[in-house]
């Protein structure tokens, strides 16, 4: 049996079984990618995987970045993902910042209520929250705010978990001895606590940002049509058999890389800042 | 960020009295902020066409949304600081606690308590039917159909997903090390795929033809095989089409699975491994007796993340199908009884039930939470 470089002898299961699954986890994606890169027709009548035959063209992309919808739509999405990450992290990482480091009454029991509320479903939330934020009530269903409030909203439970989890495995003298120097909560929470937070910050990030980036729920039912963002566009395409369907594949592929892109940089941070404090049991 | 020059202005000596400058600012402070916002936004909704072009409004939003969030806790934290020290030290925390804290309760408390009270309303919830809706959903066809597709999804989804997260964690550790970097990511990608591009993804595959040829890679290999093609996505026997929609959940979140798993792994310790090995364990026993039992928590965390997804399993069904064939699931029966039907009613009695499913979840997240602190 051959050696691998570090000494450790090689599977030739374990190298069977992962090309295999990879195999599989890669295959249905590149039908897509191919897919998009083809006409309408030449989609209809040929398979994927006859790369030889015609009807290859740039076409889809060319639609998706210039026609009037999807570009818009792009843009939406962005305006509607940065803020709905960055906003709740913050209002999380000052209530985390509380939980871990000060003292008050009532914190045990609103932090299990914070640990209950983690699990129910956000369907509550629809019929209370457009009676709330319609027409009837503020009147800003329709526009980015509301969407990004209830993104906010809705990702807290688990910020807010997550980041205390982290916070507390900071060392605690360092806080003491800031204390001493005469900082104010407001600047160790800035100065210190928040640049010692980093892989915990940048974990919750990536998920909120993957989550508000391929909602599909809220984005439909939140927003205005003129504001919707690129996965409520492809919904619509994918229920229709009718014009634009060549956009969808390639809507579908570009939908997909900037979350990539995110996620692949940020990822070295993600298994770190969302296993630590959790007690192995 | 402009944190060193929010707190330079804050670092000024502070007075144990009342600071009447510091909470004149931070409450006018925060009243402006609020209204210029509310007023700005109001603004983009209704005169898009003052500010140009989209562009403008979209950066104009981010900035705004983002720096808006950062300024208030400034303005907070200077109205509480310049209270006198005793209340400023003990209103604090709250201060702290209080924006995000009244998000979960807006956006999560409240609504529980109101579908709850609008699940014993009628259709557009301006009169009280007592348990008419209740009565309904029991006697419909179709709600039975989905809580049985919903428990489907709840025995199948969650353990495959673990099960091939841990064999994946396990089978790329005994790759080299660059190999083991390659098979995870490539595992990892769908992750960042939302429900609706993984159905337009597995839509591709399972596509059926009228006709001869066939463009959909399953029904192609299918015929290979020298079978005939079919409509994969309407067949309900045995519930071919809910599984096969799950295997796109699987295919999803084992990524997620494969990667908490595979770092719970690594953390075992080699001489647990090396002593069963001494005494003459096999691979197989040595995985079964000594890694499985030391990773028991990671993989109950990650079984339970996977679980309240499947609960509220929607995007893929109502795409792909929107109930049709069989394939109803709870969350999307809701969503045709509130928007398709308008029976408001209905639709808030479904939640109920739904609120009901995830209470035991709920119950056992408590509990192993507090168990988690008194090992703190």
């Amino acid at each position: 049996m051959s050696v691998m470089a570090d000494g450790r002898r090689r599977s030739p299961f374990a190298i069977v079984v992962m090309v295999l699954l990879c195999l599989l986890w890669t295959i249905p994606t590149l039908g897509l990618l191919v897919t998009s890169f083809r006409t309408r027709d030449a989609a209809a009548t040929h398979g994927w995987w006859e790369i030889f035959s015609s009807g290859w063209t740039l076409d889809n992309y060319d639609k998706v970045f210039n026609g009037n919808e999807m570009g818009t739509s792009f843009l939406n999405t962005v305006v509607v993902a940065v803020p709905a990450t960055i906003i709740p992290i913050m209002f999380a990482a000052f209530a985390a910042y509380a939980f871990t480091f000060m003292d008050f009454r009532g914190k045990d029991l609103i932090f299990v209520a914070i640990v209950a509320v983690m699990v129910v479903p956000i369907q509550v939330a629809f019929q209370p929250m457009l009676d709330l934020l319609g027409p009837r009530g503020l009147g800003i269903s329709g526009q980015y705010i509301a969407v990004w409030l209830l993104h906010t909203g809705f990702g807290m439970p688990l910020a807010i978990y997550t980041l205390r989890n982290y916070m507390s495995t900071l060392p605690r003298t360092v806080i003491e001895s800031a204390k001493i120097d005469g900082a104010t909560h407001f600047q160790t929470f800035w100065r210190l606590i928040v640049p010692m937070s980093v892989p915990a910050l940048a974990a919750f990030a990536i998920l909120q940002f993957l989550w508000v980036w391929n909602d599909l729920l809220i984005a439909k039912l939140f927003l205005s049509p003129g504001n919707s963002t690129v996965i409520v566009k492809l919904q619509g395409l994918l229920g229709s058999q009718g014009q634009g369907q060549e956009l969808l594949t390639a809507g579908a592929f570009i939908s997909m890389v900037i979350p990539m892109i995110v996620f692949f940089t940020l990822q070295r941070f993600f298994v770190r800042g969302l296993t630590a404090g959790a007690v192995k049991g | 960020m402009t944190a060193g020059e929010m707190t330079t202005e804050v670092a000024t000596t502070r007075s144990s009295g009342l600071d009447w400058k510091k909470l004149l600012i931070g409450a006018v402070g925060m009243w402006l902020l609020g209204w210029g916002l509310a007023n700005l936004f109001l603004s983009f909704g209704y005169y898009p066409d003052k500010y140009g072009s989209k562009v403008v409004i979209a950066l104009l939003a981010l900035v705004a949304g983002v720096g808006g969030a950062a300024i208030l806790f400034f303005f907070l934290n200077m109205f509480v600081e310049g209270l006198p020290d005793r209340i400023s030290a003990k209103l604090m925390p709250y201060a702290y606690v209080l924006p995000g804290v009244g998000l979960i309760g807006l956006m999560l408390l409240y609504p529980v308590l109101q579908t709850i009270n609008y699940s014993f309303a009628n259709e557009d919830s301006s009169k009280y039917v007592g348990f008419q809706n209740y009565r309904e959903i029991f006697k419909d066809d179709e709600f039975w159909q989905s809580i049985l597709n919903n428990v489907l999804w709840l025995l199948v989804v969650p353990a495959v997903t673990v099960a091939i997260g841990v064999v994946v964690a396990v089978l790329a550790d005994k790759l080299s090390t660059q190999g083991e970097k390659v098979a995870k990511s490539t595992i990892f990608v769908p992750m960042a795929v939302s429900f609706v591009g993984a159905s337009a993804i597995w839509g591709l595959v399972y596509h059926y033809d009228i006709g001869e040829k066939q463009t959909g890679l399953l029904n192609r290999i299918w015929t290979g095989l020298g079978g005939k093609a079919e409509a994969w996505l309407s067949i309900s026997d045995f519930r071919l089409n809910s599984f096969l929609m799950m295997v796109i959940l699987i295919w999803l979140q084992a990524g997620f699975a494969m990667i908490l798993l595979s770092s719970a792994i690594k953390g075992v310790p080699e001489e647990t491994i090396e002593a069963a090995r001494i005494d003459g364990a096999s691979e197989l026993q040595i995985f079964w007796r000594v890694v499985i039992p030391q990773i028991k928590g990671t993989i109950i965390t990650v079984f339970i993340t996977v679980l309240i997804l499947v609960l509220k399993v929607f995007d893929i069904v109502y795409v792909l199908k929107n109930g049709l064939d069989k394939t109803n699931v709870i969350a999307n029966l809701f969503f045709q009884e509130l928007f398709a039907n308008d029976q408001a009613g209905r639709a808030s009695a479904i939640v109920v039930i739904l609120l009901l499913a995830v209470t035991p979840v709920l119950w056992y997240q408590v509990r192993h939470f507090r168990e988690e602190e008194a090992n703190r």
